[in-house]
């Protein structure tokens, strides 16, 4: 299935990466201002939903050999992990707190576990979004043939 | 604030956690089925054994909470744990692992693949979620994990009946969650909060006036949406469809949720105008119980018969709370936990004589007890605890609802009337029984060995463990009485829950 | 606000009411969106200052009806999708979309 969308394929591949720049600009913005995990889940994940309009379904399933499926659950764990966390620590279950680290090229940084929680919710956001896509799709090549 | 040491409240969440921690460790490993199924067992006997310790615990030091975060209570996420939800979380384990143990032996690889171990734990979780929880939003939340799991596993193996019934049943359900949310809204724009005990302040301050009353009466309908109080009709159709495992476990736990609901809300919240809610509920009670009982009796498939039995059951409940008393709520108590040992049971066991019978009308299949005896005696055993014969589990929570009824009937006629449903019902429960149990076990027996569709091996361990579970609730009644009193004072008194979440402050 | 939420609700439960299964579930998912309204509506839409807050601002709102909603429209985008999906399996294996075809038990 070749497609014929020279200027969506072209607009793709640049606007790619702004796009996920910007997933990124908004997960990390989740502590304070509007933004976080969701958001940015769902922003990767409209990034790879414009891959898939502007190549077919095979090309992006090679070039993202991941099971999304195994994704979110991976995410869920990891929130749910990072909840734990807290209780290992004799405060209660999703107790966060942070800290300031220095880091090398960015100075003086805030570091909460709260990120860690938006990791999680991330990847599952991502994972659950492109299950979805990828099975309603697939069903959908399967019922042309 | 009642924090104690948070270290030990936070065992609260346990068994919110140990299903949650599962069902994703399963949905990762999902090809790997001898873990799958090793894990899946292995974490619900963990998750019984911390629900009995759970059960000590509450009854020896009163209510526990945890607050999420650390937020204190009315402003964050508080999960409360009483005795009720202690004992019923203790039910739930229980059942669960029954009904795993029969599935793994029944369900079948494809559906073992296709995620049926973690939207078994996800169902555990919504269930657990909901007996916990101490907001109504969060309840809204965890309803809606419980049902996700249930749209999933009911149209699991996609045959057409189920697609067809799961369509129906997701609709239904999502409209009464819709109006859930807007019964939320209509709450909180009056009394500006969701926690359970601090609305309960508030409602108690403001007085139920007529615009709070008209919200508790669109809780009611929602929650006799989910619970099949009266309004189940979208119930025979979707709980007939799926395999046997599946169907025990939806019958067990998924209408006791809603009752466990109506449970909470109308003695927290909603206690102060009973003319006017529990009067309703008594109407609806009545009629549920009467409707199910004929329904039942004119059925002629071994599911349809039992899925009107959930029916009926869940109108004597109902009507153990209206009477209000402290005796009824205790055998309201009671025959909620000895219904969701029983429903799972007899499910388990209507699963099984299909499994073996090829087929689930009456009329075609006799003499069952020659080849199936222990099965024909669980089945019977079963059939008379579910009536209420003195020495099962079933006779307890009925001989303490039908008293307090027939006691309270001189101040008003329709606690008469009430009450003689509830045992015309009994009778019902017995009857149609009764003919699954004459024309099945009974007779010359049409089936040789060779000619059945379907082994028991496997299937009955998990009947006999259940079939023990309601012995015990019968014959050991005497040493759960103070357990189950004990749950009722809080019921009674809101004020004990609404100290223990929000502290002296209020 | 009001009479958006109440014409959301009417056109909600004419589609439901309906028996195309798009339609039905076109339905449900506008009568959600009612309820979201009507959340945001009772929960006080007074003053229109932000939810989240820097330092130093003045005026707020209730952050949770936000919340709640938030909550409520991810759980409604499931339903939807899943129930789509469904609808979709239905008309695949059922072989119709219309409600009152799928009525009593198939023999299979």
């Amino acid at each position: 299935m070749e497609s014929k969308e020279i200027i969506l394929r072209t607009v793709t591949k640049l606007a790619i990466f702004i796009i996920l720049a910007f997933a990124v600009f908004l997960f990390l913005a989740g502590h304070h201002n509007p933004g976080g995990g969701f958001i940015g889940g769902l922003t990767v994940a409209s990034a790879i939903i414009l891959l898939l309009l502007a190549f077919d379904i095979k090309a992006v399933k090679t070039g993202l050999p991941i099971d999304f499926k195994v994704l979110a659950f991976v995410g869920v764990l990891i929130a749910v992990t990072t909840g734990m966390g807290a209780m290992v620590f004799g405060a209660s279950f999703l107790t966060q707190t942070f800290g300031h680290v220095h880091l090398p090229l960015f100075g003086e940084t805030e570091f909460a576990t709260a990120v860690l929680f938006d990791v999680g919710v991330a990847f599952a956001v991502l994972g659950t979004a492109l299950s979805i896509i990828f099975t309603i799709s697939g069903d959908i090549q399967r019922w042309k043939r | 604030m009642s924090c104690g040491v948070p270290m030990m409240n936070n065992l609260v969440i346990l068994p919110l956690l140990i299903p949650l921690v599962t069902g994703i460790l399963m949905g990762i490993y999902k090809n790997n089925l001898p873990l799958q199924r090793r894990v899946s067992l292995f974490s619900l006997a963990v998750n019984f054994g911390v629900s009995l310790y759970l059960v000590q615990w509450v009854a020896g030091s009163g209510i526990r909470i945890l607050e999420l975060g650390g937020w204190p209570a009315p402003f964050g996420i508080v999960l409360v744990l009483d005795l009720l939800a202690a004992l019923l979380l203790t039910a739930t384990a229980l059942v669960g692992f029954a009904c795993l143990l029969y599935a793994v032996h029944s369900i079948g690889e494809d559906k073992e693949r296709h995620y049926f171990y973690p939207l078994f734990h996800f169902l555990l979780v919504g269930v657990n979620g909901s007996f916990l929880t101490g907001d109504l939003f969060n309840l809204f939340v965890f309803f809606e994990v419980m049902l996700f799991a249930s749209y999933v596993l009911l149209s699991l193996g996609g045959t057409k009946i189920q697609l067809q019934e799961t369509v129906k049943y997701a609709v239904i359900n999502t409209l009464s969650s819709t109006l859930f949310v807007v019964g939320i809204a209509y709450l909180y724009s009056v009394t500006g909060t969701l926690n359970m005990a601090h609305l309960s302040v508030r409602i108690a301050e403001v007085g139920q006036a007529g615009f709070l009353t008209v919200v508790a009466v669109v809780f009611l309908i929602v929650f006799s949406l989910k619970a099949g109080l009266l309004l189940y009709f979208w119930l025979p159709g979707s709980y007939m469809a799926p395999p046997g495992a599946v169907g025990a476990i939806f019958a067990a736990l998924l209408t006791k949720v809603g009752i466990y609901v109506i449970f909470r809300m109308y003695t927290l919240l909603f206690y102060h105008q009973p003319e006017i809610t529990h009067w309703l509920m008594a109407v609806m009670a009545g009629l549920t119980m009467l409707l199910g009982g004929i329904g039942a009796i004119a059925q002629w498939d071994i599911r349809g018969i039992l899925v009107y039995n959930v029916v009926i059951s869940v109108g004597f409940i109902i009507s153990g709370l209206v009477f209000a008393t402290s005796d009824a709520l205790v055998g309201a108590v009671y025959y909620t936990m000895h219904d969701i040992v029983l429903k799972a049971l007899l499910f388990l066991l209507g699963g099984t004589v299909i499994a073996i019978a090829g087929t689930g009308k009456i009329k075609e299949m006799s003499g069952l007890i020659r080849s199936h005896p222990l099965l024909g005696w669980m089945f019977f055993l079963t059939l008379l605890a579910l009536s209420g014969v003195p020495p099962l589990s079933g006779f307890v929570g009925k001989v303490l609802i039908i008293k307090e009824g027939l006691s309270l009937g001189s101040g008003h006629r329709g606690f008469y009337l009430l009450a003689g449903i509830g045992l015309v019902s009994s009778l019902m429960v017995l009857y149609s029984l009764l003919k699954v149990f004459i024309n099945g076990f009974w007779g010359e027996t049409v089936l040789s060995t060779e000619m059945e569709k379907g082994t028991e091996r496997g299937l009955v361990f998990p009947c006999l463990l259940l079939t023990a579970v309601s012995l015990f609730l019968g014959l050991g009644a005497e040493l759960l009485y103070p357990y189950v009193d004990q749950a009722i004072i809080t019921m009674l008194n809101p004020g004990l829950y609404i100290e223990a979440v929000l502290g002296e402050v209020f | 606000m009001s009479v958006v939420i109440g014409l959301l609700f009417t056109i909600g439960v004419y589609l439901v009411l309906s028996k195309n299964l798009l339609r039905i579930i076109l339905g449900t998912s506008i009568i959600s969106h009612g309820a979201n309204l009507l959340i945001i509506t009772m929960g006080g839409l007074k003053n229109g200052g932000p939810a989240l807050l820097g330092e130093g601002a003045g005026s707020f709102m209730d952050p949770l009806p936000q919340a709640l909603i938030l909550t409520a429209i991810v759980i409604n985008f499931a339903m939807t999708a899943f129930l789509m999906v469904l609808a979709y399996r239905s008309y695949t294996d059922l072989g119709t979309d219309q409600i009152h075809e799928l009525r009593g038990a198939h023999d299979e």
